[in-house]
C-alpha cells in the first residue's frame, strides 16, 4: 500500500541536513583550493634573511644597488652628524615623530627608528601603496615640499618620509616605512630578516 | 517545394525535436522586435560583441607563444613582437581590442543613463550588464600585469597594496593574493590562469545572461517609449522590426566604420601617445625601481583619482582605508540605479531640467577625474578630484529627490521617428 502524503517536518528536516552536510563539504573542499594560493615553500625560502656590509658606506648615503629582501627593496642609509641633528627639528610636521605606533621592532622606536644611531635600515616601499620612494638626501625648496629638509618622497602619491623614514603630516602614506627585523652580526655586517638570537 | 528545400525542412524537424534551434532563431532573431527609433547610441552594443571576439580569439592566439613567468613573460613579449609571423598584429588587435572595448562599453553604459534603459523592467539587464562591467574591469587588471613591463608590474603592486588597507586581516590578504612576500613570478603566472580562463568564462556567462534578460523584455529605445503595447492584429509592435535582417544587417555599415577606427589606431597608434601601451613598459619588471609617475591605463583613470581624492582621516580609520571604500563605493553605487530614479519617465527627452544637468555634471566630473588619474596629485589638482568625486555621488545619491521634483514632459503614446 502506498502513503502518498508529505511529512512536511521530515522533509524539511532531511533538506536542512543534505544542505549543511553539502556546505561542509564545500568549505572541506575549499581548503586545498585556497591554501594553494598561500606563499610556496620555494618562495618562503627565498624569502629568507639577507647579510650586507655597510663598511665602504660613506655619511649621506644610501647603500647601492639596492638590496632586495623578500623582493622588497631595503634602504639602507648612513647618516651624517648634521643629518641626525636635523632629525630632532620641528616635529610637529611628523605624524609619529617617536614611533610609538606599534608597527616596529622595539630596537626602532626611537627618534633616529635605529640599532646604531647612524645607520637606518627600512623597507623601501611606501606604506600607502607600496610604491619605492625617492631618496632625496639634501636640504633644497622642491615642487612637493618649499621646506625640504632631505627625506624619502613617493612619486606615486606624494607621501613624505624624514631621513628616518618619518612620515609626514597631511599625506596619503598612514605610517612610518616599515623598519625589516634585522641585526649586526659584526661591526659592519647588518642580517636583515630576523631579530638577533631568533635563528 | 524542391527535393533539396524538402530534406532540409526534414533535417530542421528532426533536429527541432531534439533541440530548439529554429524557436531559439526566432526568439532571439527573426521574431526578435526592436524598436524603429533606434538611432547611434544603439550601436555600441553591437560593437562590444565585436571586440569580445577579437579579445577571445587574439588572446588565444597570443598564449601560443607567451611564456607565464617572471623570467621569461618579457622576453616572450619582445619574441611576439619582432619573430612571430604576425605577432605584433595579434598583440596590437589584442591591446587596442582592451582599450576599444572600454570606450564601447562606457559609451553603452552613458547610452542607458540618456535613455533610462536600467529602469523597470529593465532592472536585471542593468545589473548583469554592471556585472560585466565589473569583470572586464577584473580582466583588464589581470592581463595589464601579463607583459611584465615595469608599469604592469608597480601598477598591479598599487591595486594589490589596495588590500592591505582592509584592517587588521589587510596585510595577510595581499600576501594570499601575491602569493608571495612581494610581487613576483607567482604572481604573474596565477593572474594569466585568471585572465585566460578563469573571468573569461564568467565574462561569457554574464553576457549572455545580459543578453537573455534583455529579450525577455525587450529593447528600450530614444523615447523611452514601450513598443508592446501598440500592435497589429498579429501582436506585431508596430513601432519594432524583427532584429534580423534589420539590425543584424542593417548595422553592418557601423560596424565597419567601427572596424575602420579600430583600424587606424591599431596599425598608426598602437600606443596611443603612451595612454593605450604606457611608455614605462618597454622596460621590464624592476622590483626596486618605482617609474616617476604611476598611472593606471585611462580606463580606471577615473577611480584611480577618486582613490587619491580621499586624503584625511576620518573616525580614527586612515585615508588609506576611507580611498579604498570611495573607489570601491563608486563602483558599487551605479548597481543600484533603478532603484535612485524615480521619474515616471524613462528617457532624457522628457525627464526635466535637474536630471539633463546632473548628467551633464556627472559626465564632466568623469572626464576631469580621469584625467586627473594620469597626472602627478598637486593641492589643487587633489581639491578638483575632491569636488568631482562630490559631483559623482551626487549624481546618484541626489537622484531620488531630484527626479521626483523636477517638472517632467508627456511623453508620446508612440515612438517618434
Amino acid at each position: 500500500m502506498s502513503d502518498n502524503s508529505v511529512n512536511p517536518g521530515r522533509r524539511n528536516f532531511l533538506l536542512g541536513a543534505t544542505a549543511a552536510v553539502g556546505a561542509g563539504g564545500v568549505a572541506g573542499l575549499a581548503v586545498p583550493f585556497v591554501g594553494s594560493w598561500t606563499p610556496s615553500a620555494k618562495a618562503l625560502a627565498a624569502g629568507a634573511p639577507i647579510k650586507v656590509d655597510v663598511s665602504r658606506l660613506q655619511p649621506g648615503e644610501i647603500l647601492g644597488p639596492i638590496p632586495a629582501w623578500r623582493d622588497k627593496p631595503i634602504f639602507v642609509i648612513r647618516r651624517s652628524e648634521e643629518m641626525l641633528a636635523r632629525l630632532s627639528e620641528k616635529p610637529e610636521r611628523l605624524a609619529d615623530p617617536m614611533s610609538d605606533r606599534e608597527q616596529q621592532p622595539v630596537y626602532a622606536k626611537n627618534e633616529t627608528r635605529s640599532i646604531r644611531p647612524d645607520i637606518v635600515v627600512l623597507v623601501g616601499l611606501c606604506t600607502h601603496l607600496s610604491c619605492s620612494p625617492k631618496y632625496r638626501p639634501t636640504i633644497e625648496p622642491q615642487t612637493f615640499d618649499a621646506e625640504w629638509v632631505g627625506g624619502f618622497y613617493c612619486p606615486c602619491h606624494g607621501s613624505k618620509f624624514d631621513l628616518a623614514g618619518r612620515v609626514y603630516e597631511g599625506v596619503p602614506a598612514p605610517s612610518n616605512l616599515e623598519v625589516p627585523p634585522h641585526f649586526y652580526e659584526s661591526d659592519n655586517v647588518v642580517v636583515i630578516g630576523e631579530d638577533e638570537g631568533v635563528a | 517545394m524542391s527535393a533539396v528545400e524538402q530534406s532540409f525542412k526534414n533535417f530542421m524537424s528532426w533536429i527541432d525535436d531534439r533541440l530548439p534551434v529554429t524557436e531559439a532563431y526566432e526568439k532571439h532573431l527573426a521574431k526578435y522586435y526592436a524598436p524603429k527609433n533606434l538611432n547611434i547610441w544603439y550601436y555600441f552594443g553591437i560593437f562590444s560583441f565585436v571586440v569580445l571576439a577579437n579579445q577571445l580569439l587574439t588572446g588565444i592566439w597570443l598564449t601560443m607563444s607567451y611564456v607565464p613567468t617572471g623570467e621569461g613573460a618579457f622576453a616572450s613579449v619582445e619574441y611576439i613582437m619582432r619573430d612571430v609571423e604576425y605577432g605584433w598584429m595579434l598583440r596590437y588587435m589584442h591591446s587596442t581590442g582592451a582599450s576599444a572595448f572600454f570606450v564601447v562599453v562606457y559609451l553603452h553604459m552613458f547610452r542607458g543613463l540618456l535613455y533610462g534603459s536600467y529602469q523597470k523592467p529593465r532592472e536585471l539587464i542593468w545589473i548583469l550588464g554592471m556585472l560585466v562591467y565589473v569583470a572586464l574591469m577584473a580582466e583588464g587588471f589581470f592581463g595589464y600585469l601579463l607583459p611584465w613591463g615595469n608599469m604592469s608590474f608597480w601598477g598591479a603592486q598599487v591595486i594589490v597594496s589596495l588590500a592591505s588597507a582592509i584592517p587588521i586581516v589587510g596585510e595577510d590578504l595581499a600576501i594570499w593574493v601575491r602569493g608571495d612576500f612581494n610581487m613576483s613570478g607567482v604572481t604573474l603566472n596565477r593572474f594569466f590562469a585568471l585572465h585566460v580562463v578563469l573571468v573569461p568564462l564568467f565574462l561569457l556567462v554574464l553576457v549572455v545572461l545580459h543578453v537573455l534578460a534583455l529579450h525577455e523584455v525587450g529593447s528600450n529605445n530614444p523615447d523611452g517609449v514601450d513598443i508592446k503595447k501598440t500592435t497589429d492584429e498579429a501582436g506585431k509592435p508596430l513601432d519594432g522590426v524583427p532584429f534580423h535582417p534589420y539590425f543584424t544587417l542593417g548595422k553592418l555599415p557601423g560596424i565597419i566604420v567601427f572596424l575602420f577606427l579600430f583600424c587606424a589606431v591599431m596599425f598608426f597608434y598602437p600606443d596611443g601617445g603612451g595612454y593605450l601601451i604606457e611608455h614605462p613598459n618597454y622596460e621590464p619588471a624592476d622590483p626596486l625601481k618605482t617609474p616617476e609617475l604611476i598611472a593606471p591605463v585611462w580606463y580606471y583613470t577615473p577611480f584611480y583619482s577618486m582613490l587619491r581624492a580621499a586624503t584625511f582621516p576620518l573616525l580614527g580609520l586612515d585615508a588609506k582605508f576611507w580611498g579604498l571604500v570611495v573607489m570601491a563605493g563608486a563602483i558599487v553605487i551605479p548597481f543600484v540605479l533603478p532603484w535612485l530614479d524615480k521619474s515616471p519617465v524613462k528617457s532624457m527627452r522628457y525627464k526635466g531640467l535637474a536630471s539633463k544637468i546632473m548628467l551633464g555634471l556627472f559626465v564632466i566630473s568623469f572626464f576631469i577625474l580621469g584625467y586627473l588619474g594620469t597626472v602627478h596629485p598637486t593641492p589643487l589638482r587633489t581639491l578638483l578630484a575632491q569636488v568631482c568625486t562630490a559631483i559623482y555621488f551626487a549624481y546618484f545619491l541626489l537622484m531620488p529627490w531630484y527626479t521626483s521634483v523636477e517638472k517632467t514632459k508627456p511623453v508620446p503614446e508612440r515612438v517618434v521617428l
